[in-house]
């Protein structure tokens, strides 16, 4: 759009969008000492918190299911604000009730689907990824003073291989708008997508050893605004990962053979690629012939 | 010399030849007055204050005969792209180049918009190498080698801006073939050349060059700056590149980074190989090494080349010692999106939403109302074919020229036995 670019309304004003994992199959399996429960009481005063250290501080709440993804919570919308009901203050008691109501959607969308028989189940964080980019970009158009977008990462669910292609677009996008993907993971092993989303946008990735004190984790890293960043020692990712995983075996290799048509990943000579079928060292054409004459003649 | 005072009369040089006929004696920013009427455009809002006008309806329609025309030529089947290209960049640095009909010179707005057009291109081909030629004083000059480092190309343009004398398309050409014949099977040769001037001062036969530019496979495209030539056109049909003419400095910036993405690739140009590559780990933190381009001792952030052990500073490189490709999976994933189109959006109007009684009324990936503001109807909005979502416009757009990923369908999980009921 060929409008004026919009400026940030001051250093520490941030957009935070919370992206939570609230995939059953991961929260039901998990061996560590945190619940669902647990965990989004923890999420809940962190949010608290994020909301009184400026007043200009926007959060939005994206939940990450396992058959859908959906908004949860939206700051800049007072309207939908529930008045609190006894000690819960309104924030946090409307935020639940729409938690469970997505919970029951994203059960009935899977009661729908038969033979799910998945060992490792994922939850669909390319979708919350592209639904929290497209609401910053509106946020970027929105007028000619902006607070600063971050998008902030609960996972715990392992990653999904077949939605690689789509997180990395997100996360090239997100490189490009300016956006970090910071990251806080509470599942068992840590995951590749979300460290190589948060190295590459220049954000922080954080898998906590003690789970119990979550939201300390929670207050100490996350909470601050980008500009105060570089007077804090945050932690940095022991190693980042960057080898590929060959298209044959998934194992990760140092070096292979990449198709120069579709780039697809193989650990030894082939002499014809199973991604795109173009035949190697032929030129393309001769290729084609040798087919349509084998096929006329069987 | 004729030609550049009779274009500083008119003020504008950039003009098809059919409307030089019709209004001799007036220039173009008075013929947008007289014939365009752009003040009926503007309108007033309640208090009596000029409104903003609404670019957004026409921006839209622009974008989206964009994104038919790039569909309809990749067509059902899909169209391979060439994914690792070796393109060489020829700037004409001839008198012509600082005529002052692009403010504040030609040659100043061709080096902001290419500076600009290297790093697009090295955003979304990777995996593929730049080099620059000059062409000034009538002789071609090779200004950086085929390589992989914006700055480094950058850096050198920079520096070098000065024109002077003739320009020689044949020597350029020539100068090119030399450079690109070397190249690897598997890459696709491609030129843009950006032509300023309206002759060229060739040594030889330029028919004998152009042949033998098409026998090596070379691309060869041009944008031209003042007005269409001949010989640019026949080069340009003979090697099937394209050939643009730039209208003004907003035109000239469109049709360069309409370079910047793959083009579809002809079958029988590129052979497709297997290149062997390396995926290097990152140096451990405090390590200590000399690096292989700088030829200093470095502590810590680099990458070590899988086969000799080498350190690198950056990838994409090529190791120094033993020529291995080094790359990092995420620059091969950066061109996973020409792969794995995602299809444009059907245009729903503003009727056809009323009629669907969609229960919210919102876009669905960024929860901004799709009605007009201030009233109760229905905006223009899109809607995806395959998870049949509305979006709004902006959404739209966003989606298909940075995200290159669906909301909606990334948003549903389709289990292997819906897949393969919906494809059958």
């Amino acid at each position: 759009m060929a409008t004026l670019p919009s400026k940030p309304i001051a250093d520490d004003v941030s957009l935070l969008v919370v992206l939570i994992d609230t995939n059953p199959f991961f929260w039901s399996t998990s061996s560590s000492s945190l619940n669902f429960h647990q965990f989004v009481s923890h999420v809940l005063v962190f949010l608290d918190l994020i909301v009184r250290l400026s007043q200009l501080n926007q959060i939005v709440v994206i939940a990450t299911g396992h058959n859908t993804c959906d908004y949860i919570y939206d700051s800049s919308l007072d309207t939908d604000q529930v008045t609190g009901e006894g000690e819960l203050p309104a924030l946090y008691s409307f935020v639940l009730q729409r938690l469970e109501e997505f919970v029951d959607k994203d059960e009935k969308l899977g009661a729908k689907q038969e033979g799910l028989s998945e060992k490792r189940a994922s939850s669909l964080l390319s979708g919350s990824l592209s639904m929290a980019l497209c609401y910053i970009q509106r946020v970027f158009r929105s007028g000619p003073l902006h607070p600063q977008p971050r998008i902030l990462c609960l996972q715990g669910s392992p990653d999904g291989s077949e939605q690689y292609v789509s997180i990395m677009n997100a996360i090239f996008s997100a490189q490009r708008s300016m956006v970090p993907i910071d990251c806080c993971y509470v599942g068992s092993h840590n995951s590749a997508f979300l460290q190589q989303a948060s190295y590459i946008t220049g954000g922080v990735y954080v898998k906590p050893q003690h789970l119990e004190g979550l939201y300390q984790y929670l207050a100490t890293v996350f909470a601050v605004d980008l500009h105060s960043r570089s007077f804090l020692q945050l932690p940095r990712p022991a190693g980042v990962d960057f080898r590929a995983s060959c298209f044959c075996h998934k194992t990760t290799i140092d070096m292979g053979y990449v198709c120069s048509v579709c780039l697809s990943i193989f650990c030894k000579h082939h002499d014809k690629c199973s991604t795109c079928g173009s035949v190697f060292g032929k030129a393309q054409l001769d290729a084609a012939s040798d087919r349509k004459r084998k096929a006329s003649e069987s | 010399m004729n030609n550049s005072e009779k274009k500083r009369m008119n003020g504008e040089a950039e003009e098809e030849n059919e409307e030089d006929v019709e209004d001799e004696g007036r220039d173009a920013w008075e013929r947008t007055y007289t014939d365009e009427r752009s003040w009926e455009a503007l309108e007033e809002d309640e208090s009596g204050l000029l409104q903003p006008i609404d670019n957004k309806a026409i921006y839209h329609s622009q974008y989206r005969r964009r994104l038919q025309s790039l569909s309809a030529t990749s067509a059902a089947s899909r169209i391979q792209k060439g994914l690792i290209r070796f393109l060489c960049v020829v700037v004409d640095l001839s008198k012509a180049a600082g005529e002052m009909d692009f403010k504040p010179s030609r040659m100043a707005v061709i080096a902001k918009h290419v500076e600009a057009f290297i790093r697009e291109f090295f955003d979304q081909n990777p995996l593929s190498q730049i080099g620059l030629v000059i062409i000034k004083d009538g002789v071609a000059q090779s200004l950086t080698e085929l390589g992989g480092s914006p700055e480094a190309h950058i850096k050198a343009l920079m520096v070098k801006l000065g024109c002077a004398g003739d320009s020689s398309l044949q020597n350029a050409l020539e100068l090119v073939h030399d450079t690109l014949h070397k190249i690897p099977s598997y890459g696709h040769r491609e030129v843009l050349i950006l032509y300023s001037a309206l002759s060229t001062c060739d040594p030889g036969d330029i028919m004998e060059t152009i042949q033998k530019c098409k026998k090596a496979k070379l691309r060869c495209s041009v944008i031209g700056l003042s007005a269409e030539m001949f010989v640019c056109k026949h080069l340009c049909q003979e090697t099937g590149g394209s050939y643009m003419v730039a209208l003004d400095e907003g035109h000239f910036k469109e049709l360069l980074l309409e370079h910047a993405p793959p083009p579809p690739a002809l079958a029988e140009f590129a052979i497709a190989n297997l290149i062997k590559m390396g995926f290097p780990q990152r140096a451990a933190e405090g390590s200590i090494a000399i690096c292989s381009c700088h030829r200093e001792a470095k502590v810590g952030e680099g990458y070590i080349c899988p086969r000799c052990k080498a350190r690198v500073c950056e990838l994409p490189t090529e190791c120094r010692f033993c020529g291995l490709t080094l790359v990092s999976s995420p620059h091969l994933a950066r061109s996973y999106h020409h792969l794995f189109p995602i299809e444009p959006f059907t245009e729903i109007s503003a009727r056809q939403f009323e009629l669907s009684r969609v229960a919210s009324k919102t876009c669905f990936s960024c929860r901004e109302s799709l009605l007009t503001p201030g009233t109760n109807k229905a905006g223009p909005c899109a809607a995806c074919t395959k998870c049949k979502q509305y979006f709004c416009l902006d959404c739209d757009i966003y989606i298909h020229e940075s995200l290159h990923n669906c909301p909606g369908c990334e948003s549903r999980r389709i289990t292997p036995a819906a897949a393969s009921a919906t494809k059958s």
